[in-house]
């Protein structure tokens, strides 16, 4: 019996923990926490309220149908939301899409991309580790 | 009680067989397009849309528009350098003029043969094929778009673009 949950124990060790703990990777965060603080020496943490209030804001800087992130990913981040060309779009909390941010290069492409659809301009790296810090926190 | 096993597998066998050449029937009928079969492609195009097949535009087409990438319709899409060349290589392999020509050959009439149209739906065959379809239809919160395809064809992701 024992011998048993040691075994379950070790294979949630090698094999599931990693699938569990979800979110972007270390190197992308700290990368993203130097350029920050080499914007504005006084920068200290990313923070998961000032990524919500970014996630949640009607800019209007970009393009008119999309005013914020939540014109596509929807109010909960927790659920799937829908392109202006109504394909689904698989929830943005790592929690619920756990490989979602394994990828530096594909995060890059799109804060690059729906930064300037929402926002007119590309996100500066405090506010890609905000919303980054919002999305591992849901 | 006498079960009819024989009859029970010569029905069975029918029923198959007509799956079978049913199946077949619909490849190769005229609302076939094989779907992106290539992971780079599929992922890249298929993000934001459904990954249209390249046999539904020619060469031209698919050329002029991987080199627009970032206007895109209005949408920033730019990929970097080397992953636009595998795509666009993909793309004008099978487009209705070279590889998948069998497959687009109907689509492609009343287009020009030197001709780089970028929007599927504004191809005449097209045009012609969803005429009979409301405006409100295109409205509806499920739709949305016309490139929203699986909203009604709901095999388009296998490649059958039948009427519903």
């Amino acid at each position: 019996m024992t011998t048993t949950r040691d075994a379950i124990g070790f294979l949630c060790a090698l094999g599931l923990a990693p699938a569990v703990f979800a979110g972007p990777p270390d190197s992308l965060l700290q990368g993203y926490a130097a350029a920050a603080k080499a914007e504005d020496p006084g920068h200290a943490a990313f923070s998961a309220t000032r990524g919500e209030t970014l996630y949640r804001t009607e800019h209007r800087g970009g393009k008119p149908d999309t005013p914020a992130c939540t014109a596509c990913h929807g109010q909960d981040a927790r659920a799937s939301g829908k392109t202006r060309t109504g394909k689904p779009i698989e929830p943005m909390a790592a929690s619920a899409a756990p490989e979602r941010y394994r990828d530096a290069a594909k995060v890059e492409k799109w804060f690059k991309r729906n930064c300037n659809e929402v926002l007119g301009r590309e996100c500066t790296p405090r506010e890609k580790g905000d919303w980054l810090a919002y999305m591992t926190s849901q | 009680m006498n079960i009819p096993t024989r009859s029970i597998a010569a029905g069975l066998l029918v029923v198959g067989l007509t799956a079978v050449i049913l199946t077949k029937a619909r490849a190769g009928g005229d609302d076939y397009f094989p779907p992106v079969a290539d992971k780079l492609t599929a992922d890249e195009c298929g993000s934001c849309h459904m990954a249209f097949p390249p046999a539904m535009l020619p060469a031209a087409s698919w050329r002029r528009m991987m080199s627009e990438l970032g206007d895109h319709f209005g949408d920033d899409a730019s990929v970097d350098d080397a992953t636009a060349a595998r795509i666009t290589r993909y793309l004008v392999d099978n487009a209705a003029d070279s590889g998948g020509r069998r497959f687009g050959r109907k689509l492609m009439r009343g287009v020009a043969a030197d001709a780089s149209p970028q929007r599927i739906t504004e191809l005449p065959k097209w045009i012609q094929e969803h005429d009979e379809v409301p405006r409100s239809e295109w409205k509806h919160n499920d739709v949305g778009s016309k490139a929203n395809c699986p909203a009604c064809h709901t095999d388009a992701n296998r490649g059958y673009f039948e009427d519903d």
